[in-house]
């Protein structure tokens, strides 16, 4: 695999290993009906040429492995159903049942082995040398003693970059940084998976692929650990079919990926004329995405997809906005006003929340109170747990201005007859609302920041839309500008409304009961 | 009208007051005064339970709650709550609501309390604005008045929720005396309507000129009390003679 499947597999294992655990106690078996589509993950945001989003459209999806599961489909007799997931989620979400399978170009590895269940291989490759032009001259292994070489975290290339002592080696979390930095002569070469070197090093002026290839990789569909035992084995008498039938090879040949080694393994010698139709478009739309008046047009064509990213973005934004103020403004009044027990609930919730990552209580809300029989839609676990959270600083805001009202507002209330709930209602929450109003402001532009965590459960919002289309089109500054104007347009208005609401609190105003 | 009987409170381990008893006639005008730290303000507090005392009894138009050192509960609150219908309020830094202009000021409670929203309540506010000299500034916001506006709106707050007794704690403390003299005008008004009000103060010519009845306290206790002619001219005890040589 091309990049660090580790990350899901080692540095979250706790997560892994508590969800691991909760599923044992029973799962529903999620075996894919006839009559239902077959659901398969990728993170298509940045996977030349795995799945990704068309240069020259970017509302349909392609790529040799996107071709190679419609094929499958085809061979199973079944409608497919594409989830886009970040890679971070693309196996806890496996686990879930949110998909039976995840095809993301994830390695056929022992230790991947012991978390999930693998098909046969459906690509085999090996590793390649790509070096700068007027760089030194590295044509294998050995020659790259001595110098700066980069890879991807958790591969195979990085395994075999370990054995060679003398190789200072550079391990990065993306295929493009990975690129960036020989292209400015941070390192001299690159040992990576043949497709990506081919995708991104060759289609570099710069940069050429050189050398033999290096080992051997296998790429495998991924299933959720013991369950799914039938459609594993359909798919992989669909796989032996498509390798006998030519379909296979049409593909890869189409990508310009059917390498010898490939022939090799699928024991497939013909030599049939396809021509490398997808690998040609992809280069070409590359090539013509150069001038200024291409980038003007790509940079309008991007214009809807950010729009939908952002529309996204401020709906989880301002539903979790919503939840936050009621919770926060109810824990705040619970551990000042409320009796002792709830008030130390109160703060025992707010130290909690507050103390633990963000990221985390996102995936545990989405990825494992579904094994507690809580199975929420990505988009209420987002605004829950975005909610959930910054309740936690709201309330502790509140509690701040609640605290900073005179005492003898609440003596004058109560001694004007009114109760405790009405005098807190119509005379301290109002004047301290207003106290805080520029702090809650400041939290709801974080929080509208904070919200691209939620690419993690699914939900393709701003932040997950710049990442498709700046690692698609290597361009980062551009796009950046683009999706920072995004956010700066979202967050204003509400800067404004803030302002709106400070001066409107001032006056005279007093909602009848 | 009010009746006050053995009265204890203390915080923490002082004592501040040390079995206060004190009947308040219907129409009434007292005034208790006093060094600092006499207890005076607590002992007005505890009248509407803004102070809950540890023991002794409070009457108000017939609401009554007892208290023998036992926790104080919600049922007591609401006892409280009942008598606060009956007692109204004037504190010493006005405590207007500063969210609110001068007229919501005084509108807030009837709403909130008796959810009196229409049009009378609101020429039933004006009038009281009026009759303690601030219809002009009514649609201002507190933080724009002077001092003594603030105090009479404070006081036209209180009235609009129509009590039978009015409690003034040192209301005239932080003004300058010509202002002061607005505030006290108000109050003698007040009481030629006839209302029962209970005054504590630093003021010794307003507790001379409009008292009827003066009450001195000490130490938590009440030392003596008596109409203004005898008690400022002739006390009984050393302490209020010791007291009123360095006032007056």
């Amino acid at each position: 695999m091309r990049r660090h499947l580790a990350r899901f597999l080692t540095v979250p294992r706790w997560i892994m290993c508590a969800m691991v655990v909760l599923l044992a106690g029973g799962v529903m078996s999620q075996a894919a009906h006839a009559d239902q589509p077959l659901r398969w993950a990728a993170d298509a945001s940045a996977d030349v040429p795995f799945t990704f989003h068309d240069p020259n459209d970017q509302s349909r999806l392609t790529g040799f492995e996107y071709d190679l599961m419609q094929s499958l489909g085809e061979h199973l007799h079944k409608p497919l159903q594409f989830v886009q997931n970040d890679w971070d989620g693309l196996i806890p979400g496996l686990q879930r049942g949110l998909y039976e399978m995840v095809m993301c170009g994830i390695e056929i590895t022992s230790e991947h082995a012991e978390g999930i269940d693998f098909s046969a291989p459906y690509y085999v490759t090996s590793e390649r040398i790509v070096t700068r032009r007027n760089g030194p001259a590295l044509t294998g292994l050995e020659a790259l003693n001595g110098h700066a070489v980069g890879t991807i975290k958790a591969t195979q290339a990085e395994r075999i970059l370990a054995n060679h002592p003398q190789v200072q080696m550079r391990t990065y979390d993306e295929e493009t940084n990975v690129f960036m930095d020989l292209v400015n002569g941070r390192t001299d070469a690159v040992l990576i998976d043949g497709p990506i070197a081919q995708y991104y090093g060759a289609t570099n002026p710069d940069l050429q692929v050189v050398g033999q290839p290096i080992g051997t990789v296998s790429y495998g569909i991924a299933f959720a650990k013991g369950q799914n035992a039938a459609l594993r084995e359909q798919v992989n008498a669909a796989l032996e079919v498509m390798k006998k039938d030519g379909s296979l090879h049409r593909i890869l040949a189409r990508w310009n990926l059917w390498t010898p080694q490939t022939a090799a393994w699928a024991e497939d010698t013909s030599t049939p004329t396809i021509e490398p139709v997808n690998w040609n478009d992809y280069v070409a739309a590359l090539h013509g995405s150069s001038g200024w008046r291409a980038k003007t047009a790509r940079y309008v064509s991007f214009l809807p997809l950010l729009a939908k990213g952002a529309v996204l973005t401020l709906l989880v934004s301002l539903c979790a906005m919503v939840l936050a103020v009621g919770l926060g403004l109810t824990l705040a009044l619970l551990r000042l006003y409320g009796p002792a027990p709830l008030a130390t609930l109160s703060s025992l919730y707010v130290e909690i929340v507050r103390g633990t990552p963000l990221l985390i209580q996102i995936l545990l809300i989405f990825y494992g109170l579904p094994q507690c029989g809580l199975n929420l839609s990505p988009f209420v676990a987002g605004v829950l747990a975005l909610g959930l959270n910054y309740a936690a600083y709201e309330a502790e805001n509140y509690r701040a201005g609640l605290q900073s009202v005179a005492r003898g507002q609440m003596e004058a209330a109560l001694a004007l007859n009114m109760t405790h709930v009405q005098s807190l209602r119509y005379v301290v929450v109002p004047q301290a609302f207003r106290l805080v109003m520029p702090v809650m402001t400041n939290d709801f532009i974080s929080l509208l920041k904070d919200s691209s965590l939620v690419s993690v459960i699914t939900l393709t919002e701003l932040t997950q839309t710049y990442i498709r289309l700046s690692s698609t089109y290597f361009d980062y500054f551009g796009t950046g500008l683009m999706v920072g104007g995004a956010y700066l347009l979202l967050g204003l208005p509400f800067v404004r409304l803030a302002r709106m609401a400070e001066k409107k609190l001032s006056q005279p105003h007093i909602r009848r009961r | 009208m009010l009746d006050a009987h053995n009265i204890h409170k203390s915080f923490g381990e002082g004592a501040i007051l040390g079995g206060v008893s004190l009947q308040v006639r219907k129409g009434e005008l007292v005034s208790i005064i006093g060094p600092s730290g006499c207890g005076k303000s607590t002992f007005l507090r505890c009248l509407n339970f803004l102070e809950i005392p540890d023991r002794g009894t409070i009457n108000a138009m017939g609401v009554t709650i007892a208290r023998d050192g036992g926790p104080w509960r919600r049922a007591d609150e609401h006892v409280a709550h009942r008598l606060r219908t009956h007692v109204g309020m004037v504190f010493q830094n006005f405590n207007l609501f500063p969210h609110l202009s001068v007229l919501d000021n005084v509108l807030l409670a009837p709403r909130v309390v008796k959810g009196e929203t229409g049009p009378t309540e609101r020429d039933e506010a004006m009038a009281l604005l009026e009759k303690v000299g601030l219809g002009r500034v009514a649609q201002r916001y507190p933080v724009s008045l002077s001092g003594g506006q603030q105090q009479r709106a404070a006081i036209a707050r209180a009235l609009a929720m129509r009590p039978e007794i009015m409690l003034y704690d040192e209301p005239t403390s932080a003004l300058d005396p010509i202002v002061a003299e607005e505030v006290l005008g108000v109050m003698r008004k007040l009481d030629d309507e006839g209302m029962t009000q209970i005054v504590v103060t630093h003021d010794m010519r307003f507790a001379q000129v409009a008292s009827d009845t003066i009450v001195y306290m000490d130490g938590g206790h009440i030392i003596e009390s008596g109409p203004p002619e005898t008690l400022c001219v002739d006390p009984a005890d050393d302490r209020t003679r010791r007291f009123l040589r360095t006032v007056l």
